[in-house]
């Protein structure tokens, strides 16, 4: 099943494209009212477009004169909250899908069941969603998405309500029930992109910005948001003299990737916060890039200390940003070696 | 468990015991008038009992009538929108400020002899008011704002989102509402059906108006108290309290928050 979608949705100030091919999963990252959720209520045809097109599998579901109602599009959504009908077990839940297909009681319960033994959930069948586990919960409602048999699988950010600790288990059983399927994943977090999905869309301000194979968008990011769920520190300027001059009078040195950038090039330095170092006076000597900065915020990060400045992050050690004395408000160099930056045209 | 209000002033108190005792005194004072010695005789006279279950049985009829116009209205009022609905509204919920006897006027002069479909009506061979399906269109009138308010609030605390999740599995718009939202909106749709049934075993004013008070035809509970209250006071207590132990039921089964998920 392929999706072909493209819609503008002026009071939103939303304008996107979206391609999915066959069993492909595509995931659809971006900030808090990027027009994710938009994108997906367009598909799923609970949100008409002013202008824009759903075309799956060849057959137009939404057009300039075309509307197919969303019962009838077999496209099923799975939601932030698992959304159970409260007055149904979950067996009945997930057989909702097939019943409502026309298909036997008692087949679609069989149905229900080998699903719900999919997402490992079978001994659940009979209870009240009230008596499920918010991940025991999600996993049934994975399990009545799957059992309507669904063209396209749309997925709004799936595991955000989660506990963290029962993320990577449900995370894992999507990777393998989504394996062949075609399905459009709306995330916050990285990991889900790495692990799910095949190619990213990155939508910001109801655009998108950046689209392409998850790891090359994640490792060569072209947008602050990007860079940011990526982990990455970016610098973001035009080429002279051979560095990245930021508008902010900043110059960061680096390697250059192909296409080597001309003058004038819209350009990104990219690096992990691990490549920065923190001090309170300009060093001397090495071949570093040097920002002045001001430290915003310190926090826990694993066995290390994460210092923020900005749009920019240093990790360190607890023993040397005790040493250093940090504080937020704190006027601070960050020290970046050349050879841990990569430059590369946006 | 005992919760403390902060900052709830003490005065507060003195008011709200007074409100309190502005509702319950009139019931004892009634109560201390039953004559307790020939209440079972005057409660279970002919008269009594046929103004008793013609009261239950149009009230009844009614309440399914609510039934039947008011879901739909509250389906329309809570999940579609469209231009004047907010008029459609206010004037749906216009029975509940009106004065009831108002409420009859305007019914005997739509549906009476002289009334604005009353040709139409009599080349139908029809004749409505002073009829006991009089007595149930007076009732359905006063009682289907009831309804509608009660199950539109249900329908939009409910949300659309999961009919949204149910259509995206597949189910018809029918199935959506026999299957999820039907449910979901159950406890709203009881207490919204027992109020309505409470209303219409009070109307008096639209039935007198509009129905008359003819015994066995359209002379209800309400109306059958009232004639008696001058000839014979002790009967029309006793009645009273009959009507109040109704409502005490009502109150009972429709209390908000009741029943919840």
């Amino acid at each position: 099943m392929t999706l072909e979608l493209t819609a503008q949705v002026t009071d939103r100030d939303v304008d996107v494209a979206l391609d999915v091919a066959e069993g492909e999963t595509v995931a659809v990252l971006g900030p808090n009212g990027a027009g994710k959720s938009t994108l997906l209520a367009v598909a799923a045809g609970l949100l008409r477009p002013d202008t824009g097109r759903v075309v799956l599998d060849g057959v137009e579901l939404t057009g300039p004169r075309t509307w197919v109602a969303p019962h009838a599009r077999r496209i099923a959504l799975l939601a932030q909250d698992p959304l159970l009908f409260p007055h149904l077990s979950a067996l009945e839940n997930v057989a909702f899908g097939p019943r409502s297909r026309g298909t036997h009681r008692r087949t679609a319960r069989e149905q229900a069941r080998g699903w719900l033994e999919e997402v490992g959930v079978a001994d659940l069948a009979d209870r009240r969603p009230g008596q499920l586990s918010g991940g025991q919960a999600q996993r049934v409602a994975v399990a009545r998405a799957l059992a309507a048999d669904p063209r396209l699988l749309l997925l709004d950010e799936p595991m955000a309500a989660l506990d963290v600790a029962v993320r990577p288990a449900l995370r894992q059983s999507l990777r393998r029930v989504l394996a062949d399927r075609t399905v459009v994943l709306v995330t916050h977090d990285v990991l889900d992109a790495l692990l799910l999905a095949d190619r990213v869309v990155v939508v910001d301000g109801g655009r998108v910005v950046e689209a392409g194979p998850t790891t090359d968008v994640l490792t060569r990011p072209r947008s602050a948001f990007t860079a940011r769920i990526a982990g990455l520190n970016m610098v973001r300027g035009t080429w002279r003299d051979g560095a990245v001059g930021a508008a902010d009078g900043t110059e960061v040195k680096g390697l250059t990737t192909d296409p080597v950038p001309a003058t004038g090039d819209s350009v990104v330095a990219v690096f992990r916060p691990s490549a920065v170092s923190v001090f309170r006076e300009p060093p001397g000597g090495s071949p570093r890039n040097v920002i002045t900065t001001t430290v915003t915020e310190l926090e826990p990060y694993g066995d290390q200390v994460r210092v923020r400045a900005g749009d920019l992050a240093a990790d360190i050690t607890t023993l040397a940003a005790a040493e250093l004395d940090l504080v937020p408000g704190l006027r601070v160099v960050f020290g970046i070696k050349a050879t841990e930056v990569a430059i590369y045209r946006t | 468990m005992q919760q403390r209000q902060v900052g709830l002033p003490a005065w507060i108190f003195v008011p709200a015991a007074l409100g309190v005792t502005l509702v319950l005194l009139p019931l004892v004072g009634m109560v201390s008038r039953v004559e307790w010695g020939s209440f079972f005789e005057l409660v279970t006279s002919d008269s009594a009992l046929t103004a008793l279950s013609l009261s239950l049985r149009t009230s009844l009829v009614a309440t399914v009538l609510c039934l039947l116009l008011g879901v739909p209205m509250a389906l329309v009022l809570a999940r579609t929108s469209f231009r004047g609905q907010g008029l459609v509204r206010s004037l749906v919920l216009l029975p509940l400020v009106l004065p009831p006897v108002v409420g009859g006027i305007a019914l005997l002069y739509t549906f009476g002899r002289r009334g604005l479909l009353g040709d139409e009506l009599d080349a139908l061979g029809l004749q409505i008011a002073f009829s006991t399906t009089a007595v149930v269109l007076a009732q359905t009138f006063v009682s289907l704002p009831f309804l509608v308010v009660s199950l539109e609030g249900a329908l939009r605390s409910a949300g659309a989102r999961y009919e949204e999740v149910a259509a995206s599995l597949g189910a018809r718009p029918t199935t959506v509402f026999r299957r999820v939202t039907l449910p979901l909106v159950m406890p709203g749709l009881v207490s919204g059906a027992v109020l309505s049934f409470a209303r219409a075993l009070g109307e008096f004013g639209a039935t007198i108006t509009f129905a008359g008070s003819l015994e066995g035809t359209t002379r209800t509970l309400p109306l059958f108290i009232y004639n008696l209250r001058v000839v014979d006071p002790d009967a029309a207590v006793a009645m009273s309290l009959v009507l109040v132990a109704v409502a005490v039921l009502v109150i009972a089964f429709a209390r908000p928050g009741r029943s919840t998920w």
